[in-house]
């Protein structure tokens, strides 16, 4: 797989993105994190989320003009979060818990700060943590002088000594009345940078003429620094409040006295100091500061709207139940809706981002597990999830890939899609392939090319449709049983899907380069995609043109319709899909549209590398509805009838069995019936159309499956053709085990890879199977 | 990888080809070009090995997928 190929699709996947509140949070407070506490009554670790990264949690949860509740979503369902005083009832009740320890640093750095704003004090907070030696200076008499004007009603002067207590006890000196100014002297700004490994000015906003000549000033009085990084002229002295860029004049952070935006100044100017003491880049890798919009998907219309709660005792705020009522109303933010679509993505616990994290890593393995491999096999590349993804991701694209690349490496497990590639290869062979124009014609003008499942499922159905087609076009209609590829394709076989394109191409141009009409969904994505030369068409709008045969009308309730997955955009073929039920008189009730439909568990050979993530996949399906099915799709409507589904294929509407026929009731065939059909199929087709003498293959020897142990035998991939060879040659070798107790003969057979297992036992002239089961792993006495 | 495929129950399994009871025996059992000993049960005189459902379907069958996983 392809590194930048996979950052790439891990960029789409927007479930790790910060929600609205906190990528609007200059400090980025988890507040989604928070309220998920808060309801929970866990206000000690909501408030340990706030005090992670808020340095004033006392101050700030008073006067923090609170950007979060203007970005947060839920003001589109009933009105935003009320996120302060939600922070506020944290810290009320949780604040004595705080407990903060700065980092030990052998050489700690000393660092002066001018000026004991929010600015400054979240500056020295964050040196002081860092193991740094802080002196903030003063002019005033006290810390803090602007907030100490505020209502005590709003911000309670108790609040301001928690916090600055809370900063002494972290190791930072505060001088008030010392006033700092450019030039030498005892408290000139010149002497200060001598005695310190780096100065801070964060005096406030606005003139700042006193540090000249130290620092360079510009034409407007304030300090010049560079942007971003707030570098002055003066090597060691950095200044707090600056532009994030040249491109920001006077906007951002020089726009209205904001606390929040006071506090993250200090906290970009501690992050430069921080670089500077460490000799780092103060540029590099900073896009991530300040409050900016988030891209977090969130579907909120899927949220019922929710009025905020008020306090009892509006002067007070919250108490303990209303705060949990409110901070209840979080949806929370996620995006997720391709894991809410998906029976696969759910069943993994994660999300694509981490899926594709897992699959890359797990490509990448030398030695050890690969863990994700039953993931990457079990997806049926149905792109639902590209659909609903806001950036279009495609973890079938992901997982093909995937399949590739462990298919190049040898490291696909075996097992996974054997069976799928020797029903493949059957289906290519000589047995079952055909390629023949009309009787009478030296070439197609059209080509019938059903696709291997509706030769399997329903014979009859081939036969009469191409019967009509015959009727209807007049240039010769050929008839082609192969594969399109498909099994190969979802299995990452490369090479055999160009084995199958090579041999299309030639019969096609031996036909006389035909129209292609297919009967299946997948073949015609297939044909579209290998074969761009070759017109490709759907049985559906082919019919829709030259109109349907003759048939008496239906009677049936109405039906639910499904669409094949590999149909999702072939809204041509969908809306002749709708215009024929119509024409044959259903009422066709939509799912959740062709659009948004799901695989049958077939597509992406899920089915058979994980069989237990595609049921899931088929009862949510099947699920949706009480109404009984209407398919177009063989093997969807196979898979839904085995799972119990009633289910009517279209074709049992255009060309009708018989009267008293129960479409919808017909049971799925099953793997070893859909195989010998197909073999009858051709060999019917062969007498019938061309009038040649062939005959049936009949088994080698009749064995009675019954039904409960066919079953099982469909689950376990096993063959009725495996069970026979097997109790054949079990019988002419005489090598047979017998179990007393129950009377039963058990014998074995290697084929390939596998070992069958049978446990039978004779009756009248032939034999009853019991039991079947298998493994690929070989076991040999030691002599 | 021996502990996890087990040694099977003895079994009362009768070989009719060579009209002896199946006993405990060594095994080679191999997948994926790793082999490793097991017992299982086999007749003492032709070899034929039984593998029964319950292990097919249950521990050699992890094993084998552990191996396909490495």
């Amino acid at each position: 797989m392809d590194g930048e190929q996979v950052k790439a699709w891990e960029a789409l996947c927007v479930e790790e993105q910060p929600p609205a509140c906190v990528a609007a949070c200059p400090l980025h407070v988890d507040f989604r994190g928070m309220a998920e506490k808060i309801a929970a009554g866990d206000f000690v670790g909501a408030f340990a989320l706030y005090a992670r990264v808020v340095p004033l949690p006392a101050i700030l949860a008073h006067v923090c003009d609170h950007p979060c509740e203007t970005a947060c979503r839920r003001a589109e369902a009933g009105g935003a979060l009320r996120i302060a005083a939600l922070e506020r009832a944290c810290v009320e009740e949780a604040y004595a818990v705080l407990k903060r320890a700065p980092q030990r640093l052998r050489r700690p750095k000393s660092v002066a700060i001018v000026g004991v704003g929010l600015a400054g004090l979240t500056a020295a907070h964050d040196l002081a943590m860092k193991g740094h030696a802080v002196t903030v200076f003063e002019a005033d008499a006290t810390a803090l002088e602007r907030l100490r004007h505020f209502d005590p009603a709003i911000l309670p002067p108790s609040a301001i000594e928690a916090d600055l207590g809370g900063l002494v006890s972290l190791g930072v000196e505060i001088r008030c009345r010392s006033r700092i100014v450019g030039g030498d002297g005892p408290l000139g700004l010149d002497r200060l940078a001598e005695n310190h490994d780096a100065v801070l000015l964060a005096p406030g906003r606005g003139r700042t003429p006193a540090f000249a000549p130290t620092v360079a000033l510009g034409p407007d009085g304030r300090v010049v620094a560079a942007a971003g990084s707030g570098a002055t002229s003066h090597p060691k002295i950095f200044a707090a409040h600056v532009r994030m860029s040249e491109a920001d004049p006077v906007g951002g952070d020089f726009a209205d006295y904001s606390p929040i935006g006071s506090a993250h100044d200090g906290r970009r100017a501690a992050n430069t100091i921080d670089r500077f003491l460490q000799g780092a880049s103060l540029t590099a890798a900073r896009g991530d500061e300040g409050g900016h919009a988030s891209c977090l998907y969130v579907e909120v219309s899927a949220h019922p709207p929710v009025a905020p709660i008020d306090p009892a005792d509006p002067a007070h705020g919250y108490d303990h139940a209303e705060a949990i009522a409110e901070a209840a109303r979080c949806f929370p933010c996620r995006c997720r809706e391709c894991v809410k679509a998906c029976e696969y993505l759910a069943r993994h616990g994660g999300y694509p981002k981490r899926y594709v994290r897992e699959i890359w890593n797990n490509d990448g393995i030398v030695m050890g597990n690969r863990k994700a491999n039953r993931m990457i096999d079990g997806c049926t590349l149905c792109g639902l999830c590209a659909e609903i993804c806001p950036n279009d991701l495609s973890m079938g694209e992901v997982c093909l890939d995937a399949r590739r690349s462990m298919v190049r490496r040898g490291k696909m497990p075996a097992s996974h899609h054997d069976f799928a590639l020797r029903e493949f290869a059957f289906y290519r062979s000589a047995e079952a392939t055909l390629a023949r124009n009309e009787p009478g014609f030296a070439a197609s003008e059209v080509v019938f090319f059903p696709g291997c499942q509706l030769a399997g499922s329903d014979p009859d159905a081939v036969v009469a449709i191409w019967s009509h087609l015959r009727a209807r076009i007049s240039g010769g209609v050929g008839l082609l049983l192969d594969c399109c590829g498909a099994p190969a394709h979802w299995a990452g076989r490369v090479d055999l899907v160009e084995e199958a394109r090579a041999a299309f191409e030639t019969e096609w141009r031996r036909m006389g380069r035909p129209a292609v009409v297919t009967a299946c969904a997948s073949c015609l994505k297939m044909l579209r995609e290998l074969h761009p030369d070759v017109p490709a068409e759907s049985l559906w709008t082919r019919l829709a043109a030259i109109g349907l045969p003759e048939a008496p009308p239906v009677v049936s309730p109405p039906l639910s319709i499904h669409d094949p997955c590999t149909a999702r955009h072939d809204h041509a073929t969908q809306a002749a899909v709708r215009a024929i039920a119509a024409a044959r008189g259903l009422e066709v009730r939509e799912l959740d549209g062709a659009d948004r439909t799901t695989c049958c568990g077939y597509g992406g050979l899920s089915v058979y590398a994980d069989p237990e993530t595609a049921d899931r996949i088929v009862e949510r399906r099947i699920g949706q509805s009480e109404d009984d099915y209407l398919a177009w799709c063989a093997m969807c409507r196979d898979t839904f009838a085995r799972h119990g589904k009633r289910t009517a294929h279209l074709l049992d509407f255009v060309f009708p069995k018989s009267d008293g026929d129960d479409p919808a009731g017909r049971p799925d065939p099953g793997l070893s019936a859909r195989r010998d059909a197909r073999l009858r199929l051709k060999a019917r087709l062969l007498r019938e159309a061309w009038g040649e003498t062939v005959s049936d293959d009949e088994p080698i020897m009749a064995i009675q499956v019954p039904e409960d142990v066919r079953l099982d035998m469909e689950r376990k991939l096993i063959l009725v053709e495996d069970v026979t060879r097997t109790i054949a040659e079990a019988e002419a070798s005489g090598r047979r085990l017998k179990d007393p107790a129950s009377g039963r003969l058990i014998a074995a057979h290697r084929a390939g890879e596998v070992t069958y297992w049978v446990a039978y036992e004779p009756e009248g002239d032939g034999f009853v199977l019991r039991r079947a089961w298998s493994h690929r792993m070989r076991v040999e006495a030691k002599p | 990888m021996i502990d996890a495929l087990g040694s099977a129950a003895s079994s009362s399994l009768i070989c009719l080809s060579c009209d002896a009871p199946l006993e405990p025996g060594k095994i080679e059992a191999s997948y994926l070009g790793q082999s490793f000993p097991v017992d299982l049960p086999r007749c003492p005189k032709c070899g034929f090995v039984y593998v029964s459902e319950e292990l097919a379907s249950g521990k050699m069958l992890k094993v084998e997928q552990a191996l396909e996983d490495k």
